[in-house]
């Protein structure tokens, strides 16, 4: 009976191979349950093809049951809270495993644009770059850019990491990207805990990744309320400026992946 | 009345508290409560304090030669150094454990998938095809309808 099986999952793995990329859409999710079922419909909507894959980091709303009774969506449920980082991390993993071609970040939320997805997915077939980031601002077009105090803070990683890794890129915060095999693989194993955007790239950048930015407008958040706010913002800026810098000055990761 | 300071006595009380300091920690290694790796900090600084309670003129030898004019002092620097390492050791170590934390909470949170996933394969094979003197369903814990 297991030869059986095998048999059928490589059929069909070459018959969804012949359709072209295999997508796995990491959505990273605390307490979420009113944005999830939207932000899932959003995906399946515009990406009819591609897998969801539902990152729940312990929350103590019903996140996890919501999300996989929409049918859609693939739930992995963490038994401790390990933040943003360790959670889209775990999604990398599970993309790295399963064999995924490219691997989508799209926060639970519901501030990114499932529409969008598509316009990330061209500079990685065309095979122009690795990592492709949705930026709120590498054009001037309309869509939610943020506060005022946000936007200074993201000026500010745009002037660090522009100057550290010598490619512009706008919108360090954007949780929103999209990551071919490599980078996947790369990540699987070495991505930043606490809030990783703004790390990933300089990490990414040492070790020679390529980037490319897409504009992709935001919405304001659907519900809930930011993972950073008040002197968190403070304590944020500081500690990812500090990482950064780190990784800066740590050598480019050597160990070859499996 | 004799007012001068019996200056032996604190020596006395120093080697007794810097024995004892060494013992206990030599019993919390035979117990297992303290892993050798962790311990060697702390054995070389009571095993430090050991032998500047037998030496007397060690710490005045200490203090002229880094340039304290108070040798006293030098025994507080010792003793902040000491708390100073095993501090850090302390922060080093967590970091480890924090990222060996995360490691094992990803690998559980896919393995329970996998677990699910795998489960709902077997009910669903059931379904189609009983077999039910195999047992793998009660192996698997996957309750019959």
């Amino acid at each position: 009976m297991k030869l059986k099986w095998s048999r059928k999952s490589q059929v069909l793995k070459i018959k969804s191979k012949k359709r072209g990329l295999e997508i796995l859409v990491i959505v990273p999710a605390y307490n979420e349950e009113k944005a999830i079922v939207g932000v899932i419909q959003d995906i399946k909507q515009h990406e009819p093809d591609a897998d969801i894959l539902v990152i729940n980091d312990n929350s103590w709303d019903n996140t996890s049951d919501t999300a996989g009774n929409t049918g859609a969506a693939t739930v992995i449920d963490l038994p401790v809270n390990l933040g943003i980082g360790g959670a889209v991390q775990t999604g990398f993993l599970y993309a790295q495993r399963k064999g995924y071609d490219v691997a989508i970040q799209f926060d639970g939320d519901g501030q990114h644009k499932a529409e969008e997805i598509k316009n990330l997915l061209v500079p990685l077939a065309k095979n122009e770059a690795d990592v492709v980031i949705g930026s709120r601002f590498c054009e001037k077009r309309p869509g939610f850019k943020s506060s005022f105090t946000r936007r200074i803070g993201i000026k500010l990683f745009e002037i660090i990491n522009t100057c550290l890794i010598k490619s512009k890129i706008t919108d360090n915060t954007s949780g929103f990207r999209a990551y071919n095999q490599r980078a996947i693989s790369f990540l699987a194993h070495n991505y930043p805990s606490d809030y990783p955007e703004p790390e990933a790239i300089i990490l990414l950048g040492k070790n020679g990744f390529r980037f490319q930015e897409v504009f992709t407008p935001m919405r304001k958040r659907l519900s809930g309320s930011s993972s950073i706010s008040g002197l968190k913002s403070a304590y944020y800026m500081v500690k990812v400026i500090l990482a950064v810098l780190m990784n800066f000055i740590r050598p480019a990761v050597t160990k070859r992946i499996k | 009345m004799n007012n001068t300071v019996n200056i032996d006595i604190i020596q006395y009380i120093a080697i007794l508290g810097s024995v004892v300091f060494l013992v206990f920690i030599i019993e919390l290694v035979r117990k297992k409560t303290l892993k050798e790796a962790y311990s060697l900090l702390w054995f070389f600084f009571a095993l430090l304090f050991f032998c500047l309670s037998i030496w007397r003129q060690g710490l005045e030898v200490f203090s002229r030669l880094v340039g304290i004019a108070y040798p006293p002092a030098a025994l507080f620097l010792v003793l902040l150094l000491a708390l100073f390492f095993i501090l850090i050791q302390f922060s080093v170590i967590i970091s480890g454990l924090s990222e060996h934390n995360k490691t094992l909470v990803q690998e559980m949170g896919l393995m329970k998938l996998e677990v699910e996933t795998l489960k709902n394969m077997i009910k669903s094979k059931h379904r189609t095809q009983p077999i039910k003197k195999s047992g793998l369903l009660k192996k698997a814990g996957v309750r019959e309808k």
